[in-house]
């Protein structure tokens, strides 16, 4: 995807600033954006050792597993045609749990597995079964506990309150789970 | 009821890091060589990332200096004005399902121009924490398992990034 839109983005910006008389900004604007890389990267040096080093902790205990526990009964009511599938449930909603947690490293790897695992029991291999539409959309709903990464750019921009921001997120990320999790039952049943 | 939410805002990050440290202590592990080996990892990520945010910091900055963003911003406005978005963080709203790094470079371009904890800004961040790069993440699901329909799974993860930024908005509105 950025293959095409990089170069684009860049073509596009030195014509558009060559008519419009705005080549001089654009010509500073090159070295501005090279400083504000750096200068982000040098505050996710710190966060991102900070919670890696936490998570680090919690992957070595038990804690993962216990907190699948908690999930069972969502995991029922979203996944209804995985029944007996245990390995399935189990891999979803560790998944699940890595998203919340804010371990993206973790996450993904079990996410595949938990397809492949879904895949098996799949009866037509080409096309998304109900529960792989589901756990998708679960997926790209951002479901986390601590939104790293926005509090590491709003520190890099010296805000005055960098974490003041994970209430909305909650709620915003809860919101836009409902709605996926609505549409996709909608679309179970209409789509086969 | 702001000031019940910042408190609560702000007691999360020390309050995890307690409670995973506490748990870390209950199962005996070893805390500090843990943390240790998790940060060390944490370096390489940031490494693999410079790169990446050098070339996006680039392209989104040469977008707006050049008067490009400002131009689309004012193309759209009409239908964000309808919504009551504010038409500054369409560029993001636009870019944040396609790619990470991307709407990573125009939050931060649009948090230094119109201020991190001014509305535009917290909108801004909300957004960023909310959603997630849909389209990456149904093309990793979907192609480890080799699968082509998709039975229109990209419009509901769409549609819940939609409702997710709308929140955002009204969230942050209410909030300020």
């Amino acid at each position: 995807m950025l293959n095409i839109l990089w170069p684009a983005f860049i073509i596009l910006s030195v014509i558009y600033a060559l008519i419009s008389g705005k080549i001089s900004e654009l010509n500073t604007e090159i070295f501005n954006s090279i400083s504000n890389a750096v200068e982000l990267s040098i505050t996710f040096l710190g966060t991102i050792c900070l919670w890696n080093g936490i998570m680090e902790i919690a992957k070595k205990t038990t804690l993962i597993e216990k907190l699948t526990r908690f999930l069972r009964p969502a995991i029922n009511f979203l996944f209804p045609d995985l029944k007996k599938n245990e390995t399935a449930k189990q891999e979803i909603s560790m998944n699940m749990i890595a998203n919340i947690l804010g371990l993206g490293n973790a996450a993904t790897p079990l996410g595949l597995k938990a397809m492949k695992t879904m895949q098996k029991e799949n009866n037509k291999k080409d096309t998304l079964s109900d529960s792989m539409m589901m756990f998708i959309v679960i997926n790209t709903a951002s479901i986390q506990l601590i939104p790293t990464n926005v509090i590491a750019i709003r520190i890099s921009l010296n805000s005055s309150n960098p974490t003041g921001i994970i209430v909305p997120v909650w709620i915003a990320t809860i919101i836009a789970a409902i709605a996926g999790i609505v549409l996709t039952k909608i679309l179970i049943k209409k789509v086969k | 009821m702001t000031s019940i939410i910042n408190y609560i805002s702000n007691s999360a990050v020390p309050v995890v890091i307690t409670l995973i440290i506490l748990y870390g202590i209950k199962e005996k592990t070893k805390v500090f060589d843990n943390f240790l080996a998790g940060a060390k990892e944490g370096i390489e990520i940031v490494f693999k990332m410079f790169p990446t945010l050098v070339g996006i910091f680039l392209a989104v900055g040469l977008l707006r200096s050049s008067g490009v963003i400002d131009l689309i911003v004012k193309i759209i406005s009409p239908i964000t004005n309808l919504l009551e978005i504010p038409s500054q963080i369409m560029p993001l709203a636009i870019l944040r399902p396609i790619s990470g790094s991307a709407s990573m470079a125009v939050a931060v371009d649009i948090m230094q121009n119109y201020g991190v904890d001014t509305l535009i800004g917290i909108i801004t961040s909300t957004i960023m924490g909310s959603t997630e790069t849909t389209f990456y993440t149904i093309a990793i699901y979907t192609s480890v398992v080799g699968i082509k329909k998709t039975r229109g799974i990209l419009i509901a993860a769409l549609a819940a990034d939609i409702a997710g930024m709308v929140a955002s908005v009204v969230i942050c509105r209410i909030l300020s």
